[in-house]
């Protein structure tokens, strides 16, 4: 290994600047081509999603009652629904609430469940307790039960949607990182911080949490479509958005109820889901590896 | 024909950064009831050699690459898995070094030591229940173990650390081997166990006519126990030859260099300690743990007592040493002083101030003024923070520094031990484990401590880096004239750096004085006890000491 070599595109006569964790993460993952392509299909569903009322060819309720359901054509790209409303719309429109729910409620879930896991852990003892029963009792209240006594609380909103979504998500991420905290907290390392006279905040933010990463990212990547299906349960049950406005979930939704008549009303937005979930698999595998010093940078 | 002929061994591991020769072109052989060493330090290919003669290595990445490894006639390299495995349950059988990892906690040491009787590779030897377990009993009993029948059923965490290591060699030389591999069999344990152990292989060798490949790091050891010795370096056999030619008459310069890293005598420089101003003042300080296991809850005591009342001072500019085996609390002790561990009685005064009666925000400026450098170099770096992170962080943190002086600063205390610059950027697995040990021992000193709390820093290295690091910490003492409480179980270690030594045991001190007036008369009998289990590198010296134990 050439680690003594300066990296290529930067050698300079000032004594070279202690990169942070991040700095180093981005020059290799530039180097992971796969982790580039998943980062490059995001960012463009994520622009396309946010640029949807202008380039969208249709309106998303604009119904061709007459047309009905008909197959991809050169003036509906991907085809109709069974009200002759245009798919690519309606998927265009539909990824800006899936992947909307995805990120702001995986956000939601990862800072939460981070912070308390990364505390409880840390901390230990009866605050430790308290908090991981706490985890506990919101795990045994049944999920549904919790939605619906929102929505009827604060009435049906997309915001409360996402924020539903992640306040129950956030429990599985705190115990995982606590479990990890556990562990950290006895090492030396963490020892020779507190020798230091470092602040707990400072020991939590520096040394516990840089090292939970890998199992965080891993299951970061794995709550979004959870994520993302989850909010398709719900609009089904009624609960979550309603119609005519759409999401991925709720358009694969209807489209496994017709799937043997018009199957394009499955196979369009199943891709757009399924190419959402391969992007960020190979990103999250991608960035796991690139956040751990291990890994080679060559 | 000896038992065992090796023949240019060559074993080579295919790894992501090209083609690592572990094992290239050795050649030794054993005979039975002979005794060979193979000397050397990690990563010298020492125990990849005697585990390619076993079939243990992951395959891929490691390659045998050529030669014969000849077993009474048979090559073990060639041989056929089923064979092989018939050789290993029957003919060959191995130590491995950690007795704690090397036992399946959930199974009684009973059942895993009659094992390989019942399920017998070779159907006809497939004994009885009843029979293999009166086999294990007198088998424990030959290794040892008192009250075998009782202890038959108990399950290894019930062992103390020894107690294991005896249950473990009762394991390997339950289908009576012709060939023992022990792979660093004492190097977890304390020294008085360590003494136990190699007598008792010593003995059984002797009685059961085996031949031994014991390998070591650690010469005192060798000196006692081997007939022949093969010293290794990157995977090369450097020098070969009966212990005696080894020891006094070596030709190498290797062999040479191992011999004089060996900490020998006393210290060599000035006694700088003011005795009548103790920069640290402990007062019958006691640690308690609560006490979890089942002893405790059946209405035993609900503490472990690690530290009891422990009463010293430390004078400013000295090296005091503190000796004791594992479990006797000298870990603890340190912690307790640096208020790591939370102290259950006493007191700990620090320059005048108490210690105790600070709250966690008062302590920080006191912490700057001591500081801690920890045994596992690879467990005591963060290894997601640069050699440059790790360093500036308490200098920014106790604003000894600003974003203007800090690069300067690294760079002093880089080049103080001995780091250079341009590997700053680097992290820590891109270390060896004794540059690692030196950014600890940077990070310690980066707040300009006066004490500096050092808990066995040498014990995870090797002998040569052991050298350099304790020189080290002995030029770092004396130009930034620090205080140092220096933690080991290594008495040579101590001897050689500490200017007044206390021994502890079970919890309390119960001896102290200066180094040299303590080693030539020491007055407790557990003192004196550790001092005679000391393995000395020197053939004769230590087989007259081992005579007369």
């Amino acid at each position: 290994m050439a680690a003594n070599a300066p990296t290529s595109t930067q050698v300079s006569a000032i004594p070279e600047q202690g990169t942070s964790l991040w700095q180093d993460a981005w020059i290799k993952l530039r180097k992971n081509r796969l982790a580039l392509y998943g980062l490059a299909i995001l960012v463009l569903l994520c622009l396309v999603s946010l640029a949807t009322p202008w380039i969208a060819p249709y309106g998303y309720e604009e119904q061709n009652l007459g047309l009905g359901a008909t197959a991809p054509s050169l003036q509906h790209w991907l085809g109709t629904d069974i009200f002759g409303r245009d798919m690519l719309t309606r998927i265009m429109y539909g990824g800006r609430v899936s992947l909307a729910v995805g990120f702001i409620a995986t956000a939601v879930a990862l800072v939460i469940g981070v912070l308390w896991g990364a505390i409880a852990g840390f901390t230990g003892g009866r605050v430790d307790a308290l908090m991981m029963r706490i985890v506990d009792i919101l795990y045994a209240l049944p999920f549904m039960i919790f939605i619906v006594l929102l929505m009827v609380i604060f009435g049906r909103n997309i915001f409360l949607l996402f924020f539903a979504i992640g306040a129950v998500e956030w429990l599985t991420m705190a115990r995982i990182v606590r479990s990890q905290v556990m562990s950290l907290r006895k090492q030396e390392f963490v020892e020779a911080a507190h020798s230091l006279g470092l602040s707990q905040w400072t020991i939590i933010r520096r040394h516990i949490i840089p090292n939970t990463l890998g199992p965080v990212i891993v299951y970061t990547t794995l709550t979004i479509p959870s994520v993302m299906l989850l909010e398709a349960f719900l609009s089904f049950l009624g609960l979550g958005i309603q119609p005519p406005q759409s999401s991925w979930g709720l358009l694969i939704n209807y489209g496994v109820e017709t799937m043997e008549e018009y199957p394009w009303l499955l196979i369009f937005p199943g891709i757009a889901l399924s190419l959402t979930l391969f992007a960020l698999n190979f990103l999250g595998d991608g960035l796991r590896d690139a956040l751990d010093p291990r890994t080679s940078k060559d | 024909m000896a038992l065992l002929e090796v023949n240019r061994l060559k074993v080579y591991f295919q790894t992501r950064n090209g083609l690592v020769k572990a094992v290239d072109d050795v050649s030794f052989s054993v005979d039975a009831g002979e005794t060979l060493a193979i000397v050397g330090e990690s990563g010298s290919g020492k125990s990849v050699t005697c585990y390619s003669l076993l079939d243990l290595l992951p395959k891929p990445p490691a390659v045998i690459e050529g030669g014969t490894a000849l077993f009474d006639g048979e090559d073990l390299l060639t041989c056929s898995t089923p064979r092989m495995r018939q050789l290993r349950g029957n003919d060959i059988a191995v130590i491995f070094q950690d007795p704690m990892t090397s036992l399946n906690p959930f199974i009684s040491i009973g059942e895993q030591l009659i094992e390989p009787l019942i399920y017998h590779p070779d159907k006809t030897r497939i004994q009885g229940r009843k029979q293999a377990r009166l086999r294990a009993i007198e088998l424990l009993d030959e290794v040892g173990i008192i009250d075998p029948v009782a202890r038959f059923d108990c399950y290894p965490h019930e062992f103390s650390g020894g107690m294991r290591q005896r249950v473990m060699i009762a394991m390997a030389l339950i289908n009576e081997p012709r060939l023992l591999i022990c792979d660093e069999p004492t190097t977890a344990l304390d020294v008085t166990i360590q003494a136990q152990i190699l007598e008792l292989i010593k003995k059984l060798q002797q009685t059961r006519d085996v031949a031994v490949i014991f390998i070591s790091h650690d010469l005192g050891v060798v000196a006692g126990i081997a007939d022949k010795v093969l010293v290794m370096c990157d995977g090369t056999i450097r020098e070969a030859g009966d212990t005696e030619s080894i020891f006094y008459n070596s030709q190498n310069d290797y062999t040479k260099k191992l011999l004089a890293a060996i900490p020998e005598g006393a210290k060599v420089l000035t006694n700088r300690s003011e005795p009548d101003k103790p920069l640290v003042e402990v007062r019958d300080l006691k640690t308690y743990f609560s006490d979890y296991s089942k002893a405790a809850a059946s209405g035993g005591k609900k503490y472990i007592k690690a530290v009891d009342g422990v009463s010293l001072d430390i004078r400013r500019g000295e090296i005091l040493g503190l000796v004791g085996e594992s479990g006797s609390g000298k870990s603890t002790l340190g912690r307790s002083i640096l208020q790591l561990a939370p102290t259950s009685f006493g007191t700990v005064t620090f320059d005048g101030t108490l210690l105790d009666d600070l709250n966690p925000k008062q302590t920080v400026p006191w912490r700057r003024r001591m500081q801690m450098i920890f045994q596992d170099p690879y467990a005591s770096l963060n290894p997601r923070m640069t050699v440059y992170q790790t360093l500036s962080e308490p200098l920014l943190y106790h604003g000894l520094a600003d974003s203007k002086s800090i690069d300067q600063q690294v760079r002093q205390l880089m080049d103080d031990v001995g780091l250079a610059y341009g590997q700053m950027r680097k992290y820590p697995h891109e270390f060896s484990g004794g540059q690692r040990q030196r950014i600890a021992i940077g990070r310690a000193i980066a707040t300009k401590p006066e004490l500096i709390i050092a808990d066995e820093p040498v014990s995870a290295l090797d002998v040569t880096i052991q050298a350099q690091i304790l020189d080290l910490i002995l030029d770092l003492v004396e130009r930034h004239n620090l205080t140092m409480l220096f933690i080991s179980h290594d008495l040579s270690v101590v001897r050689y750096i500490s200017d007044r030594v206390m021994v502890m045991n079970k919890g309390v001190i119960i001896e102290s004085g200066d180094t040299e007036t303590l080693w030539a008369n020491p007055q407790q009998e557990y003192t004196q006890r550790l001092l005679k289990a000391i393995p000395l590198a020197d053939p004769r010296l230590e087989r007259r000491r081992i005579a007369s134990l």
